[in-house]
C-alpha cells in the first residue's frame, strides 16, 4: 500500500473536523483501556508474564536465523513450503504466482497486517483475482475502499450508521433489500453473504500471530472464526508472516498468547486460537491440500541489532494505540500507511522512510503510556526520541525547525549565559501574561493557537532552587 | 527463490554481528531447547479445577450440561435443538468415542464433514482447558475441523477427566500422542463473536452461534 505519511498534518487537521470519525473513536476509546485494564487486574502474573515475553521474543531475535531455519526444516516435514521473500513486491509476486498456479479465480483473505503492508490486495487485483476480506471490520472497510485505521480493529472509525449504508448500498443488489441498522442485524447479513465466499474460494490467505520453530507451525487468533474457516475450506492455505514471527517452542507461544489477548481485546483468551501445521493429512476429511507460508523480511533483518531492535518484539495488539492521546484523536488514517499510533509512528518511518514518514515520530507527546501498557515492554517514546535525532542529523524537517534546535543546542551548552536568558525571558514573559495566562506569543503560535500557554511565575527553577537551599542551610 | 532465503538469512547474521556459524555448544543448547521444550511462568490456579473450568465458561457464554454418562446425549442434544428451532438434523463426527450414543430415532444424525446448509454439529473434544475455559479439538479422520465452524450451533461432548489445568499440558500430551500434531488444534472459547460494528460484543460472527458443553461423568 502506498504512503500517504507526508501528509499527516492535513489528514490529522480533517480528521479531528470530521464528526463520524470523533463519535466513533470516542466510543472505542473507553472500550478498549477499560477491558485491558480489568484483564490485567484479573492476573497477579501479568508483569511476571510481560518479563517472560520479553525474553521469549529476545532469545528468538538473537538466534533468529537459527529458528528461522528450524522452522522451514519442520514445514517441510509436515508437507508445507515455506518460500522467502525479502521485498514487499516478492512477496506479492510469490503469493499472485502461487494463486495462478491453483487457478484460483476467488480467494478468502484473514486479517494479516503484513498482508497490507506488502500490498497483496493491490497485487491480486491486478492479477485479475477477486479477494475477499473475511474478518467483518476488513469486509467494512473493503466496501468502503477504505485501508484499515488500528491494527485489530480496522474499521473502528466507521459508526454503525455507515455500516448501515455501505452494506444496503452492496447487498441490495444481493438480494437484502431491507435496510439493517441493530448490531446484530448487520452481523448477521455479512455472515451470509461470506458464507458463500468461504465454500467458493480456492485459495484462503491469512497472516499468523506467530510461527512456531518446534513444530512448523502457524498460530492463528480471531474472536470471529474466519481465519479458521479460510485456512480449511479453499484447496490452497497460504499464509504470509514477517519474519520476527518465529518463536521456539508451543509453550512459548503459550506464555506469548496469554499477554495478547488481554493486551488487544482484554480477553483471557481469544475465541478461536488455532495451530495450523501442514495440509491435510492422509485421512482426513477436510482442510487445504497444500500450505504454504512466505516469510517476508521487507526491512526487519535491518532493524536486528540496531537501536530499533525492540521493534522486533511487537505482537501487533494494539495496546499502544488505543491508549495514544494522538491516536485517539486524529484515528488511523491520518498515518497514512498500514501500522498507525505509536508502534506506527516507529514502523513506518523505518520501512518507508524518514523522508515520507518524518511528521510521525513528532506527533507524539512523550507522555509514555505505550511503553507502560506495551507487553513486551518496547521503549516506543525512546525510539521515538531516536528518530527525531536521525531526523535532525540527516538533514530533514523543516528549516525552521532545524535553525530552532541548533540555535537551542548552541545555547543549551553554555550553560551561564543560558541561565542568563531564561531568566530575562521568564520575567518578560510574566509580565506579560499577568492575568496568568499567555493568550499569543510571537514564534509558538502552534502551542498558542489552539491553548493557552500558562504564564511563569518569574523566576528560573535553578534560582528558586538556589534559594531553598540557601534557607534551608541557614 | 533460494537466493531470497540466502539473502534474507545473510541479513540477519550480519546484523546479528555473526559471520561464523553457531558453535557447537550453542547450537546444542538451542537444540535442547527445542528437544525438550519447558513450560514457562504459568498462572497459579487456586481454586479445584472444575470449579475453575466451569466459572470460565460461564464468563465466555458456554452452555453447559452435566450428564453421569453418555446415555443421556442424545435427549440432551434433541432438546437443544427443540429449543432453538433447529429441526431434526444433525452431523456428528464419526469419532469412536461418540460411538456409545445412543441416538434417538427422532434424531436424523449424519457423520462426516461439515457442509454449509449444516445447522447442528456434534464433536467430541480432546481437551478442556481449566485456565480459561477452553475447548480443544483436533483435526483428524475422526473429527474434520468443519464441524466446529460450519454449523450455526456446536454441541461438544467432553469427559471430565480430560480437564487439565493449562494449554502447556495439552501440548506435552500432543507430543505424548500417536502421529504428532494434527494438521489443527483449535483452542475454543466461546461461540464466535465479533465486535467490529461500533465496539459492540454480538455472538455468531462466521462460526458457532450457541457452543454448548456436555460434560459427560464425575458430576
Amino acid at each position: 500500500m502506498e504512503a500517504l505519511s507526508r501528509h499527516f498534518p492535513v489528514r490529522s487537521v480533517a480528521a479531528m473536523n470530521n464528526p463520524d470519525l470523533q463519535a466513533a473513536m470516542g466510543r472505542a476509546k473507553g472500550g478498549f483501556i477499560g477491558k485491558r485494564r480489568r484483564a490485567v487486574e484479573g492476573l497477579p502474573e501479568f508483569e511476571a508474564l510481560r518479563v517472560a515475553g520479553r525474553e521469549i521474543k529476545e532469545h528468538t531475535l538473537s538466534h533468529l536465523d537459527y529458528y528461522l531455519e528450524h522452522f522451514e526444516e519442520r514445514v517441510a516435514a509436515s508437507g508445507g513450503t515455506v518460500h522467502w521473500a525479502d521485498s514487499a513486491q516478492d512477496a506479492c509476486r510469490i503469493v499472485v504466482d502461487l494463486c495462478r498456479n491453483a487457478e484460483a479465480r476467488h480467494v478468502t483473505k484473514g486479517k494479516s497486517m503484513v498482508g497490507e503492508e506488502i500490498g497483496i490486495n493491490e497485487a491480486l487485483e491486478a492479477a485479475g483475482i477477486e479477494r475477499m476480506e473475511t474478518d467483518l471490520g476488513e469486509y467494512i472497510i473493503q466496501l468502503a475502499g477504505e485501508p484499515p485505521s488500528h491494527i485489530i480493529a480496522p474499521a473502528v472509525h466507521k459508526t454503525r450508521q455507515q455500516v448501515s449504508e455501505l452494506f444496503h448500498r452492496h447487498h441490495g443488489p444481493l438480494g437484502y433489500t431491507e435496510v439493517q441498522s441493530e448490531v446484530a442485524a448487520l452481523v448477521d447479513e455479512a455472515r451470509q453473504v461470506l458464507r458463500d465466499k468461504f465454500l467458493d474460494a480456492d485459495v484462503g490467505i491469512t497472516g499468523a500471530n506467530f510461527l512456531v520453530a518446534e513444530t512448523g507451525s502457524v498460530v492463528l487468533v480471531t474472536n470471529e472464526g474466519n481465519a479458521d474457516l479460510t485456512n480449511t475450506l479453499p484447496r490452497v492455505h497460504i499464509v504470509t508472516a514477517g519474519i520476527e514471527k518465529v518463536v521456539p517452542t508451543l509453550e512459548d507461544a503459550s506464555t506469548l498468547l496469554r499477554l495478547l489477548a488481554r493486551s488487544a481485546t482484554g480477553q483471557e483468551m481469544s475465541t478461536y486460537t488455532t495451530v495450523s501445521t501442514g495440509p491435510r493429512a492422509g485421512e482426513d476429511l477436510d482442510g487445504p491440500e497444500e500450505f504454504h507460508v512466505v516469510l517476508v523480511d521487507n526491512g526487519r533483518s535491518q532493524m536486528l541489532g540496531n537501536e530499533f531492535h525492540p521493534m522486533l518484539r511487537c505482537i501487533r495488539c494494539g495496546a499502544c494505540m488505543n491508549h495514544c492521546p494522538v491516536y485517539s484523536s486524529v484515528g488511523g488514517h491520518a498515518y497514512g500507511w498500514v501500522y498507525v499510533g505509536p508502534m506506527g509512528s516507529v514502523l513506518t518511518p523505518l520501512m518507508v522512510g524518514l523522508e515520507e514518514a518524518g511528521h510521525l515520530p513528532n506527533a507524539c507527546t512523550l507522555n509514555g503510556r505505550c511503553e507502560e501498557v506495551c507487553p513486551v515492554g518496547i521503549p516506543l517514546p525512546g525510539m521515538l526520541r531516536s528518530l527525531r535525532r536521525r531526523q535532525f542529523e540527516d538533514g530533514l524537517g523543516s528549516r525552521r525547525a532545524r535553525l530552532g534546535l541548533a540555535a537551542w543546542s548552541w545555547l543549551v551548552r553554555r550553560p551561564r549565559l543560558y541561565r542568563r536568558l531564561v531568566a530575562l525571558g521568564v520575567r518578560a514573559l510574566s509580565l506579560l501574561g499577568r492575568g496568568g495566562r499567555l493568550r499569543r506569543l510571537p514564534l509558538a503560535s502552534g502551542w498558542t493557537g489552539a491553548r493557552d500557554l500558562p504564564a511563569p511565575s518569574g523566576r528560573t527553577f535553578v534560582s528558586a532552587w538556589r534559594d531553598q537551599a540557601r534557607r534551608s542551610v541557614r | 527463490m533460494s537466493n531470497a532465503r540466502d539473502r534474507v538469512i545473510r541479513n540477519v547474521r550480519r546484523s546479528l554481528n555473526r559471520s561464523a556459524p553457531l558453535s557447537p555448544t550453542l547450537r546444542n543448547a538451542l537444540e535442547a531447547r527445542l528437544r525438550h521444550p519447558a513450560p514457562n511462568l504459568q498462572p497459579r490456579i487456586d481454586e479445584p479445577l472444575m470449579e475453575r473450568f466451569l466459572a470460565r465458561l460461564a464468563a465466555v457464554n458456554v452452555k453447559v450440561t452435566r450428564l453421569p454418562d453418555l446415555d443421556r446425549v442424545s435427549e440432551t442434544v434433541e432438546r437443544h435443538m427443540e429449543t432453538h428451532g433447529l429441526g431434526t438434523r444433525l452431523v456428528a463426527a464419526p469419532d469412536p468415542e461418540l460411538a456409545g450414543i445412543r441416538w434417538s430415532n427422532r434424531l436424523e444424525v449424519e457423520r462426516r464433514a461439515a457442509v454449509g446448509e449444516d445447522l447442528v454439529s456434534v464433536t467430541g473434544a480432546f481437551a478442556g482447558i481449566a485456565e480459561s475455559g477452553t475447548l480443544v479439538l483436533l483435526s483428524g479422520p475422526h473429527s474434520p475441523t468443519t464441524l466446529n465452524f460450519l454449523p450455526g450451533d456446536h454441541l461438544v461432548v467432553l469427559a471430565t477427566d480430560r480437564v487439565l489445568p493449562a494449554m502447556e499440558e495439552v501440548w506435552a500430551r500432543l507430543r505424548a500422542r500417536e502421529g504428532g500434531m494434527p494438521r489443527t488444534v483449535n483452542f475454543i472459547s466461546g461461540p464466535s463473536r465479533t465486535a467490529d460494528v461500533e465496539q459492540t460484543m454480538q455472538e455468531g460472527a462466521h462460526g458457532p452461534r450457541r457452543l454448548h458443553l456436555l460434560l459427560i461423568g464425575g458430576a
